[in-house]
């Protein structure tokens, strides 16, 4: 819509006086105008003028000793010499050096100009006046002719075939660019559903790249394990332990609050997704008293005694629980993938 | 040719390459309109110099960075000159970047140059917008600078982030994850961007490099046009002032270009790098060594993004996990929310000066600032929405408020909540009183004169305090400002009797009108009349 | 015969026979003396058990009960050993003060002698982690580098990059590692304390947690290293920006005050 006009009588008077001008000496209030210069030291003391220019110089030269001192330290420090600074600490003697010069070569040559901008150089204010920013009615009406007699003679208006088949040409062509982004990425098909995770592999403790054992794992530990076969030099390592890492603890089965969480242990040892199903963080802040743990991105909280059910946070729900038993060898096993996506909820999760 | 020139007089060397510049470019008339000109002296119009040279700093900085820096995230095994790292498996990317910090000479300094740029560049930016928000320096016509200048805030964060996610570290790497699960939260297209942005599933193998184009070319590209659009509209529209003696809305008081703000402007470049180059020696920042190599199973306590983030990060954080599952489909308001007030909050920033300008029917041109007191409603507004802002940095580091002052996470993460619709309101009507308040002592000021300090005893034994008259300046000063009557429906029933429905619209406007400058929400200025007759009648009271 | 009869003489041979005699007297010695010893330690350990029966009833036995069996004030101790008992008492969180969301390390009220005879006795109650001897603690010759690693998987999430700490949930918090001795740390991943899982032997070897120890003292110590300046707490960008508005952008305004401030006027003459 266009907006009502406000009457004029809503509006403030307009108060603008020219300056210098002192209008309707009744008026208390009015507009003095610019108020007399009046003089620096320095304008008045040229004593006082040549000690600011020796300021000047004289930072202007410590400018250029301080970039005598950063190609000195340059030269000087190697790359990993520490020293102990105080307050600082231990530090590297060349960051400091360098930085230290190299800024005060660039403070002092800015400290020299602004002060002798404002000790030497003039202070009298000035006023300029401003011009109008809009056109005046005789240059928009001759732009407006112009512009008339452009569109006649290109006859757009008239021949609407041409315009039409313009505009369409102009709206479809920028979809080659959509179309070439199509190559960034696969499609998500049902990538997202699933992990390494699948009946028999066994799960390796990441600390010691060793099969874990039920017997390895105490009550009130803390484990992270990934599935047998994923190496860490395998080029699709980070894409893969980003999905499967684990997270295994053990709580006596009768503490369990949650049926399947149980059925899903072995001998009350379960094991988690160690990623946060709110954006993926690695979760991990296992509280052994409460069996609490917290994402320690955006906080979290699952109950792991209770299903990992989320108690805080902006999670949405629970996290997936791998079904886990143990092989022939005595080692834990998977006895399948996770049942659902594992990792920050979308909208095919259902 | 020689006996030619050699009657002349030889013009200087200057000249003659001005002259031949003069000839291809115009140059000549470009400076008649521009080296003299006018700018006045305020702390607070260097703001946006503190922004502009922090960008150049950025700038340089960074590309010398590219020189050593490889935007790659193939796997190598690091055996470089830091030894905790030694042997460690990491992508090429954070190996450079160990490489800058700790093998090339003033690596590590031009990194910290650079990361603390940024920070006061978005600091800066932060402040400057405000400082232009509180004196209305949005207004006709510079509403589209001030676009332009919200544009730069917004595009500096991305630029930001995608920076400092590129030595593909530990902790931010873990922001990375974050914005994929962000990512994946929107409905229907999320898992498709997320698998395009990544060349895949998470992490991939390509978030580095294309972020990297994105960081170092497309983002710095469209800033460093808008900064020269910004910069041409300040020059075209020559700078605003505060009120004062001398000074109206059409003219500019101050010095000129040349020489004076030639070496201040231009001395002041050297300060700011100066003192960021400093603070590059004494602090660290972003130590990439210490953080480790990113890892998508591992984390670190403290994630948190940098400062200008922090704010969506604590919509994040305290929004509560609510998640509708429906016909197999997934919303994941949880993380949804945060995202749509992210644009929302800052979306309201950039409307605003359109909003005030319909509520108010101003269409005129400004170029006096006003006084933040003397625009309450939009003061307390401001205000307002900078306790939204800074309630929800508080939200992005609960965890380390509450390890620095001993509080619970949860009780935080419930304080954010509350204070998230109480704040602000609690926030404008306190400052809107303050507004008001100081309307009445600037009226008292003009009416009554100001507060010498001295105690005069009267005859009979009273005691009062000595008001000095206010010099004619001081009285322009405190008077100079306009207010406005609000805006009103008007009658409803025209002058041929036939009955006028205001529309819906027109009667919100008129009440917001109100709310700007209705009876209770400006003081009104003292008048000739009443100055008058106080000061006449000086001596008895 | 006479070869030997003729070397006795030799004025080397009281030195030869000196050495066999103390080689032989060295392997008796070696022979008999751990008998000896363990004997010893025996009765040294039960001496100290009893002592330290006396030291826990009057410090300890109000919340954990006369045997230790725990009460509703503080949990059972039956089983913890004595690494738990050396890693609690030894840093001053127990005793504890008062109730909280987390009893804090504070000063250490016993003597390490006192929290040996202590941790004899818990130890007696029922069989757990030991207190670990100097050499397994010793982050001499450990690989920093995989200690990083390991930190980073099993630590990090809760003690932050370098070990200064992070909240947890309801106030409780894990403790910024900066100067606790090697013996602690250890014994703090054998036991568990508190909120603490712990990380045993049987999923986390020896060698391991010297390897972490090896890492926490290169990044969080007295010598810790901060090549860029200033570490800001080592807690990251909330820090980082702090400073950077603070100090940076409050230096340059600073500045912008002086740049654009009016140069002092002459006085009025």
């Amino acid at each position: 819509m266009s907006s009502q006009q406000i009457p004029e009588e809503n509006l403030p008077e307009v108060q603008d006086t020219a300056h210098g001008a002192v209008e309707g000496a009744g008026d208390p209030f009015a507009d003095p105008g610019l108020p007399a210069h009046r003089p620096r030291i320095q304008d008045i003391d040229e004593r006082a003028a040549r000690r600011s220019e020796r300021a000047v110089a004289f930072m202007f030269t410590l400018s250029m000793l301080a970039t005598i001192g950063f190609i000195a330290s340059y030269v000087i420090f190697p790359v990993d010499k520490i020293v102990y600074i105080w307050p600082l600490g231990h530090v590297s003697a060349l960051n400091f050096s360098l930085g230290m010069t190299l800024g005060l070569a660039l403070f002092l040559i800015g400290a020299g100009a602004v002060h002798w901008a404002r000790t030497l150089m003039s202070d009298v204010e000035v006023a300029d006046d401003r011009h109008a920013i809009e056109a005046t009615p005789e240059v928009k009406a001759k732009v407006m002719a112009d512009f008339a007699a452009g569109a006649k003679e290109s006859a757009i208006g008239r021949r609407k075939l041409i315009r039409n088949t313009m505009f369409g040409a102009l709206a479809l062509v920028p979809l080659s660019g959509v179309v070439l982004l199509r190559d960034l990425g696969p499609l998500p098909e049902k990538k997202l559903r699933k992990t390494l995770w699948a009946k028999g592999k066994q799960l390796v403790n990441m600390n010691t790249m060793e099969p874990l054992r039920p017997e390895d794992v105490v009550v009130g530990s803390l484990t992270f394990a990934m599935p047998e076969g994923l190496e860490e030099d395998a080029h699709d390592f980070q894409t893969q332990i980003a999905k499967a890492a684990l997270m295994i603890i053990r709580i006596e089965p009768d503490n369990i609050k949650d049926k399947r969480e149980r059925e899903w242990a072995h001998e009350g040892i379960v094991a988690f997704s160690k990623i946060c199903t709110h954006v993926g963080c690695p979760i991990s802040l296992y509280e052994q008293q409460t069996h609490h743990v917290l994402c320690p991105c955006h906080q979290s909280t699952f109950d792991l005694s209770d299903g990992a059910r989320v108690i805080f946070g902006p999670a949405g729900h629970a996290l997936p629980q791998l079904r886990i038993g143990v092989n022939s060898e005595g080692n834990l096993e998977a006895l399948g993938d996770f049942e659902e996506p594992v990792g920050p909820a979308f909208w095919e999760r259902g | 040719m020689s006996t030619a020139t050699e009657t002349q007089r030889k013009a200087p060397a200057g000249e003659r390459v001005a002259d031949w510049a003069d000839g291809r470019l115009g140059i000549y008339g470009l400076a008649k309109a521009n080296m003299r000109k006018i700018f006045p002296d305020h702390w607070s119009f260097m703001l946006g110099e503190i922004c502009l040279y922090s960008f150049i700093i950025i700038i340089l900085t960074g590309v010398y960075l590219t020189l050593f820096f490889n935007p790659s995230m193939n796997e190598v095994v690091y055996h470089g000159s830091y030894e905790p790292m030694n042997g460690i498996r990491m992508s090429a990317a954070y190996a450079s970047t160990l490489d800058i910090s700790f093998d090339v000479r003033g690596g590590l300094l031009v990194r910290q140059i650079h990361h603390w740029a940024a920070i006061i560049f978005l600091a800066g930016m932060f402040v400057h917008m405000f400082r232009v928000f509180f004196t209305g320096a949005y207004r006709k016509p510079r509403e589209i600078n001030w676009l332009f200048g919200f544009l730069l805030f917004v595009l500096g964060m991305f630029t930001g982030f995608t920076g400092y996610s590129l030595p593909d570290d530990l902790l931010s790497g873990t922001g990375v994850r974050f914005t994929q699960g962000a990512i994946l939260s929107m409905p229907i297209v999320g898992t498709y961007i997320s698998m395009f942005l990544f060349g895949g599933e998470f992490p991939g193998t390509d978030i580095i490099s294309r972020f990297y184009s994105i960081h170092i070319l497309l983002l710095p590209g469209i800033m460093l046009g808008l900064v020269v659009g910004h910069l041409i509209l300040v020059f075209f529209h020559k700078h605003t002032q505060f009120a004062g003696p001398g000074k109206t809305n059409k003219n500019v008081v101050g010095m000129p270009l040349l020489p004076v703000y030639m070496a201040k402007a231009g001395g002041f470049f050297f300060l700011v790098f100066g003192f960021i180059a400093i603070l590059s020696a004494v602090a660290t920042i972003n130590p990439i060594w210490a953080l480790g190599p990113y890892r998508p199973d591992q984390v670190s306590t403290g994630a948190q993004p940098d400062w200008y983030m922090g704010f969506a990060e604590g919509f994040v954080r305290v929004m509560p996990g609510w998640e509708i599952n429906l016909w197999g489909h997934t919303l994941v308001l949880g993380v949804l929310i945060p995202l749509v007030l992210f644009g929302v909050v800052l979306g309201a920033l950039a409307l605003y000066p359109f909003i005030e300008s319909w509520i108010t029917g101003d269409k005129r041109e400004h170029h006096i600032l006003d006084r933040p007191r003397n625009a309450p409603t939009r003061t307390g507004l401001g205000v307002a929405w900078v306790t939204i802002y800074f309630v929800m940095l508080i939200g992005g580091g609960n965890d380390i408020w509450a390890t620095h002052f001993h509080l619970s996470l949860n009780a935080i993460s419930w304080f954010v909540r509350i204070a998230f619709f109480v704040g602000p309101v609690l926030a404008f009507v306190v400052t809107r009183r303050i507004c008001l308040g100081l309307q009445r002592r600037d009226k008292e000021k003009v009416l009554h004169g100001r507060e010498s300090g001295t105690i005069k005893r009267l005859p009979h034994g009273e005691f009062v305090e000595i008001h000095e008259p206010l010099s004619p300046g001081q009285l322009h000063t405190l008077t100079a400002h306009e207010q406005y009557k609000p805006v009103e429906i008007g009658p409803t029933v025209d002058e041929n009797g036939v009955e006028r429905k205001p529309s819906a619209l027109q009667k919100l406007r008129a009440r917001l009108s109100k709310s700007y400058y209705g009876e209770d929400n400006q003081i009104a200025k003292p008048t000739a009349e009443e100055y008058k007759e106080i000061t006449s009648g000086h001596g008895h009271h | 015969m006479k070869k030997l009869s003729a070397r006795r003489r030799h004025p080397l041979a009281a030195v030869v026979v000196l050495l066999l005699a103390l080689a032989a007297t060295g392997g008796l010695y070696a022979a008999f003396a751990p008998a000896g010893k363990a004997q010893a330690d025996e009765t040294a350990q039960s001496l100290a058990i009893d002592e330290g029966k006396k030291l826990y009833s009057v410090g300890c036995a109000s919340c954990h009960g006369s045997g230790g069996q725990g009460t509703t004030d503080g949990p059972s101790l039956v089983g913890v050993g004595s690494a738990a008992v050396d890693f609690q008492v030894g840093t001053g969180r127990m005793p504890a003060q008062q109730p909280g969301a987390q009893v804090p390390k504070k000063k250490v009220i016993y003597t390490q002698a006192e929290i040996d005879q202590l941790a004899a006795y818990v130890a007696s109650l029922g069989a757990g982690p030991i207190t670990p001897t100097e050499s397994q603690v010793d982050p001499a010759g450990a690989d920093v580098a995989k200690g990083g690693d390991l930190f980073r998987n099993n630590c990090a999430q809760c003690h932050n990059f370098t070990g200064k700490g992070g909240a947890l949930t309801e106030g409780k918090y894990a403790p910024n590692l900066e100067g606790v001795s090697p013996k602690h740390i250890y014994e703090a991943m054998q036991t568990g304390p508190q909120s603490m899982p712990s990380f045993p032997d049987s999923t986390m070897p020896e060698q391991e947690k010297k390897d972490i120890i090896a890492y926490i003292e290169t990044v969080n110590g007295d010598e810790s290293e901060s090549p860029g300046g200033l570490a800001l707490g080592g807690l990251g960008p909330v820090s980082e920006g702090l400073f950077g508005w603070i100090f940076g952008l409050g230096g340059l305004i600073a500045i912008a005050v002086w740049v654009a401030a009016h140069t002092a006027k002459a006085k009025k003459s």
